[in-house]
């Protein structure tokens, strides 16, 4: 069998999971400085579907595609050390403000500028938004069928591939034809480590622009080694309607965003009198905790 | 007015819970806005599910009703719905937060190019000002949710794009038959208008209903046992109140060693890690390796008889008390402060 060309959707995202104490300010909003910037964890699951059909059929490869600012290379470079083949950063002030359905405009657009693919995959949802949105309508508006909830997806002999899907009550398999958009979900085996070897190949891997801060010297290594390159497309790399970009190609608005206040580390001594856990389910409902 | 639209999940004849929940929600906006409710069934042998949809007070029910239909496959649901949308331009759509919902929702938002909210909590009508643009909106459909991993409370709105979409989780919304005898009008639609052949790529080889695994990584709320819950039996009640506060149910090594409950559920350095955004640790003493597991928690609420047990000094709440009368009184208390 052929070896198969497979986009890894990933986003790099502030690690939600893991708000300390310091990651909200006084006022009570979100200190995103004070979060650290993660490889959204469903994303990993992704590439490891992507990486086990690279073993299984030689000749695959495997491209991580990722929109956000300059830093997001860094999981680019975290998936080359995992054994994706190389990368796309997608990057331009044009994608501020985006909601879903102007970053998957964004997205899909890359993806026709990338040019020949067999499979898609991109973990079900991010972290930082929940959504599970944007695999779906890039799936859509390349025209792609989509399988949403994968747990294993297996290349078949026939070019089609088997995908279980794990859902709320169940499972079950199905079968495509390729090209297809296949999204991750959680329960999927976890994303293989970092090879010493790769670290060791790709560490000194960056995107154009972060090349462009460096010495010359360096400059030399790159241009003697592509694969320490990572490619960057601007809102001039793909070709797009302006009107579908960023804020302005968002349908969604956000109206109002309130925080939720967490409390100092002080335990609250309690009994398990009505009144004082009456009060406390309250308090736990108040502050959006539960409920 | 254009209406609002809700799409009705069918599997093995029965109209799911959150469908129900949704047409409730749908029939009060739409008493709100003075406009229709319509309801889309897609499915096999549909024969007599009006029965089931025009008692919460649907108006006009579009039904597709094809042996290929069932089970769900995304295209050709989407393809139907996308095209019955094109015809009835509805101003409010509505579906599951569901793996059916969650999967067609962004297919059919992406081809209309109208905003949708994922996993609204609550969903209100009111008005809107842009100040920039100089405009002022009416009726538009608040979609509140967490966002953030729940740090924030967001309130998203569609000033311009229709349909408003939203999906909604099973049991946020209150079921409620608006009249046994309510008269809809049924509207059998023509399917091979909608659908072709190519929407027909996905194959379904096998479907086996079963117990989903058990997932505490993922839970925003885990309700955690330890050696001092008792037994197995008073396990039970720990079940009980993550599942009424959506979470789910995890224990330390020693209520695993003593058979209390199942080893998937272990949480600690053997087990796995969580990071919820509450923790109820329940007759846990809190040793450094089952702290390790957890400490990272967004907020901790330790029940414990003992004063001293080192997991109260990592705890935000701590009640000294018995395990069974306190779980027992927080879902007591839950539920008489809810819907």
């Amino acid at each position: 069998m052929k070896g198969l060309k497979i986009i890894v959707l990933a986003k790099q995202v502030p690690d939600t999971r893991n708000v300390g104490k310091d990651a909200m300010k006084a006022d009570g909003t979100v200190n995103r400085a004070a979060l650290p910037a993660i490889f959204n964890p469903e994303d990993l699951n992704a590439l490891e579907q992507a990486l086990e059909i690279k073993d299984q059929i030689p000749g695959t490869t495997v491209t991580i595609l990722t929109m956000g600012p300059s830093r997001a290379s860094e999981i680019i470079r975290e998936g080359l050390y995992r054994g994706a083949d190389d990368g796309v950063l997608l990057t331009d002030r044009a994608f501020a403000g985006s909601d879903t359905l102007a970053t998957s405009y964004a997205i899909s657009q890359a993806i026709r500028k990338i040019g020949e693919y067999d499979m898609i995959v991109a973990g079900r949802q991010a972290i930082d938004g929940d959504t599970a949105q944007v695999g779906p309508q890039v799936a859509e508006k390349l025209g792609l069928p989509q399988i949403t909830y994968a747990e294993k997806v297996v290349a078949e002999s026939d070019g089609k591939i088997k995908v279980t899907r794990r859902l709320e009550n169940g499972v079950e398999d199905v079968t495509c034809p390729l090209p297809v958009l296949v999204t991750v979900t959680s329960s999927a085996p976890d994303c293989r480590t970092r090879n010493a070897k790769l670290i060791m190949k790709y560490k000194h891997a960056l995107s154009v622009s972060e090349t462009q801060n460096t010495s010359e010297d360096y400059i030399q290594l790159c241009n003697d080694r592509p694969y320490l390159t990572i490619r960057e497309f601007t809102v001039n790399d793909i070709d797009t309607d302006a009107s579908q970009l960023g804020l302005t190609g968002s349908p969604t608005k956000v109206k109002n965003i309130e925080s939720i206040v967490l409390q100092a580390k002080e335990a609250k001594k309690m009994t398990p009198s009505d009144d004082e856990i009456d009060n406390l389910m309250k308090e736990l409902i108040a502050s959006h905790v539960i409920g | 007015m254009n209406s609002i639209f809700v799409y009705c999940e069918v599997d093995e004849g029965k109209v799911a819970e959150v469908s129900q929940e949704l047409l409730t929600k749908g029939r009060s906006l739409a008493d709100e806005l003075k406009c229709n409710l319509e309801a889309i069934a897609i499915g096999s042998n549909l024969d007599g599910i009006e029965a089931q949809i025009f008692p919460y007070g649907v108006d006009v029910l579009h039904v597709a009703d094809d042996a290929r239909l069932y089970p769900y496959t995304t295209n050709p649901h989407a393809s139907i719905v996308i095209g019955l949308f094109k015809e009835e331009k509805p101003q409010i759509a509505l579906m599951g937060a569901s793996s059916i919902g969650r999967d067609l929702g962004p297919r059919v938002s992406s081809a209309l190019h109208s905003g949708l909210t994922a996993d609204c909590t609550s969903l209100v009508i009111g008005g809107h000002e842009d100040k920039k643009a100089g405009k002022v909106y009416e009726n538009l459909l608040y979609q509140i949710r967490p966002a953030f991993g729940g740090n924030i409370i967001a309130t998203i709105i569609n000033p311009e794009c229709r349909p408003q979409m939203a999906t909604v989780r099973e049991g946020v919304m209150k079921k409620e038959i608006r009249d046994p005898k309510y008269k809809g009008t049924l509207n059998k639609l023509d399917v091979s208008k909608y659908v072709s052949d190519v929407d027909f790529v996905v194959e379904v080889v096998s479907r086996h209903l079963e117990k989903s695994k058990i997932n505490i990584k993922g839970a925003p709320i885990v309700v955690a046992g330890g050696y001092g819950v008792g037994s197995k039996e008073n396990f039970k009640l720990l079940h009980e109140l993550a599942e009424v506060l959506g979470g789910e149910v995890g224990a330390s090594r020693a209520a695993v060693d003593a058979g209390y409950t199942e080893h998937d559920r272990q949480i600690g350095q053997t087990g796995v890690t969580v990071r919820p955004k509450l923790y109820i640790a329940c007759g846990i003493s809190g040793q450094v390796q089952h702290r390790a597991g957890m400490d990272e928690s967004a907020q901790i609420i330790s029940i414990n008889n003992d004063p001293d047990a080192p997991i109260n000094s990592i705890a935000d709440y701590v009640i000294i008390g018995d395990v069974v009368e306190v779980v027992s009184k927080m879902i007591k208390f839950y539920k008489s402060n809810t819907k």
